[in-house]
């Protein structure tokens, strides 16, 4: 490694570090206090424990929102991969009349803020009785989910070379075999980072769940949000506790992403100079 | 096709109509897409044009734009405009200029760059809530941060937090990370040969970036600063938890969650979404048509 002696370096580094510095604090004072026996007007509190941990557990029945977040996130990411898929590759392979329309269609739910169309979206769910259940929870975190495995298959699916199908279909297999032994392992690891990627999205997404959910069907993090505004007669170090536990879970969600995508592609693929 | 290939021949006089499609791309294949589009138009399209409706049907009556009428005549609901604009553009801005130095740095090999990069994108496994308990905490006043500037010899806990000031930077510990692997993305893209033929020709570092680098980059940046600042500008939970709600950042999405949810005003509540999205595509179309400006040829990166 090689730091020029340029000022401009220095600079950026020198607020690089602060940056840095300033996260620690933001991040470790609530990591702190979720230990913390008390903590007032000092550097560092004044006794350590794990019960606020138990505790949260137990207060905020912990388990049971756990079960419908590993609920709501999984439903997600098979049906936005089974939906998601398949359109992904007709978008890849053909050109058609109003296929600019339908991809602007599909760009629409990924750009815009949840909170937009969330709230006519939950108002059409109220509508039909979906929203306030684990069903309409599912429901609208498909919304952006759909259309995100699509843009981010369609360029996948475009590498996969067309001569393989049909030199596939030249040896005399059928087009389920052609989809099931030739496109399908090709895929696999696609279908893994955008899965992957859903997953994170969807875990982490607030406002959509926030706008549909019911009492028994909030995910972690608008559990987490309740548990907030609801503070003021509980001690500071049980929300503290809880916000651990999901940051760790988004922590461990985000390492094993990390291992099948290079966020640093996922514009442009550059070939690695060796 | 090669010039060398026989044209082929004229299609026969009554080719079928399922030839014909076929040969402007519609076969088969095609009914691949029906589920992804049905979801789009039931889901998304028709939610969105349902909104639209509601809100030329306002709950109290007066005529179809009654809405919007109330929207602007209310200081209380027009402001959410300004507040929420004055957050999301000083926001992305940081976000996006920030990141290019960093990202500067950071291109290229050296040892320890993954850790680097590894800490710049933990901030987005954060969530919002363990940030804003964070930045409360932090920035409190009897917070480390505070703690420190007294040491130093300032004499009163500055107000960080529960106003303007802890949104901006709950918004900046989370955009932050996504504007800079996109810039970094964006960067590792652009051809280093670029850079190294005007070196050559005599070109100084600031020259370089001038004339090589950034125009090369715009493009890109351009759609950083659209998607940091879509970040920013749905900004919810954490204008809650770490700003003052029915004041200083009562920004848009809170007007139209409290109008739609708190009051059942869904009718309004719609009104205010379709404005919120209205003003961010007009942000957006601003940039985008800066943008259609800029050089937008190849950069040398695409392998």
């Amino acid at each position: 490694m090689r730091i020029a002696a340029r000022p401009g370096a220095w600079i950026t580094w020198g607020l690089l570090i602060f940056f840095m510095i300033n996260l620690v604090g933001v991040v470790g004072a609530p990591l702190l206090n979720s230990f913390a026996v008390q903590w007032f007007d000092t550097w560092l509190p004044n006794g350590y424990t794990t019960s606020w941990y138990t505790e949260a557990w137990r207060e905020f029945d912990l388990l049971e929102v756990l079960l419908v977040t590993f609920q709501v996130a999984v439903a997600v990411v098979v049906i936005s991969v089974l939906v998601g898929v398949p359109t992904a590759y007709a978008l890849a392979r053909r050109q058609f009349p109003g296929k600019k329309l339908l991809n602007v269609l599909f760009l629409l739910p990924i750009l815009m803020p949840p909170m937009t169309y969330g709230i006519p979206l939950a108002t059409v769910l109220y509508k039909f009785h979906l929203a306030g259940s684990v069903t309409g929870v599912i429901v609208a975190n498909l919304v952006p989910a759909v259309p995100f495995v699509i843009m981010t298959m369609t360029p996948f699916i475009e590498q996969i070379d067309t001569k393989i199908e049909s030199a596939a279909r030249m040896c005399g297999a059928k087009t389920s075999a052609i989809f099931l032994r030739i496109l399908a392992p090709l895929l696999v690891p696609g279908i893994l980072a955008a899965s992957i990627l859903v997953l994170v999205r969807t875990v982490g997404m607030f406002e959509l769940t926030f706008l549909t959910a019911g009492p028994d069907s909030e995910t972690l993090v608008v559990s987490l949000f309740y548990s907030v505004s609801a503070a003021g007669i509980r001690a500071t170090q049980t929300v503290d506790a809880m916000a651990v536990i999901y940051t760790s879970s988004m922590l461990v969600l985000l390492v094993i992403a990390l291992r099948f995508v290079n966020p640093t592609q996922l514009v442009t693929r550059l070939k690695e100079p060796s | 096709m090669t010039a060398t290939l026989e044209k082929p021949p004229p299609p026969l006089e009554k080719a079928s109509l399922k030839h014909r499609l076929a040969e402007r791309g519609v076969d088969r294949t095609l009914w691949l897409l029906v589920p992804g589009a049905i979801f789009v138009v039931v889901l998304f399209l028709y939610p969105v044009l349902y909104g639209l409706q509601l809100s030329f049907q306002p709950k109290d009556g007066g005529g179809p734009f009654g809405n919007y009428i109330k929207f602007f005549s209310d200081p209380y609901l027009r402001d959410t405009i300004w507040i929420t604009l004055r957050l999301g553009l000083p926001a992305a801005l940081i976000n996006v200029l920030a990141s290019i130095p960093i990202a500067f740095q950071l291109r290229g090999k050296f040892r320890g760059k993954r850790t680097i990069t590894t800490m710049l994108v933990v901030p987005i496994t954060l969530g919002t809530v363990l940030t804003a308990q964070g930045l409360i905490e932090y920035l409190g006043r009897a917070g480390w941060f505070n703690r420190v500037l007294l040491t130093l010899g300032v004499d009163e806990p500055i107000r960080l937090v529960h106003n303007y000031w802890g949104v901006l930077f709950s918004l900046v510990i989370t955009g932050f990370p996504f504007a800079f692997l996109l810039t970094l993305s964006y960067l590792s893209g652009i051809d280093p040969s670029l850079e190294q033929a005007a070196a050559t020709l005599g070109a100084s570092r600031r020259d370089r970036f001038r004339h090589i680098t950034l125009p090369l980059l715009a493009p890109g940046l351009a759609i950083t600063f659209c998607l940091t600042f879509v970040l920013a500008f749905s900004v919810f939970p954490s204008a809650i938890m770490v700003g003052e709600p029915s004041g200083e950042t009562h920004v848009m999405s809170i007007a139209a969650y409290e109008t739609a949810f708190r009051d059942f005003d869904y009718s309004l509540g719609a009104a205010v979404a379709m404005l919120m999205a209205l003003v961010m595509l007009a942000v957006i179309a601003l940039v985008l048509v800066w943008r259609a400006t800029l050089y937008r040829g190849a950069t040398g990166g695409k392998g």
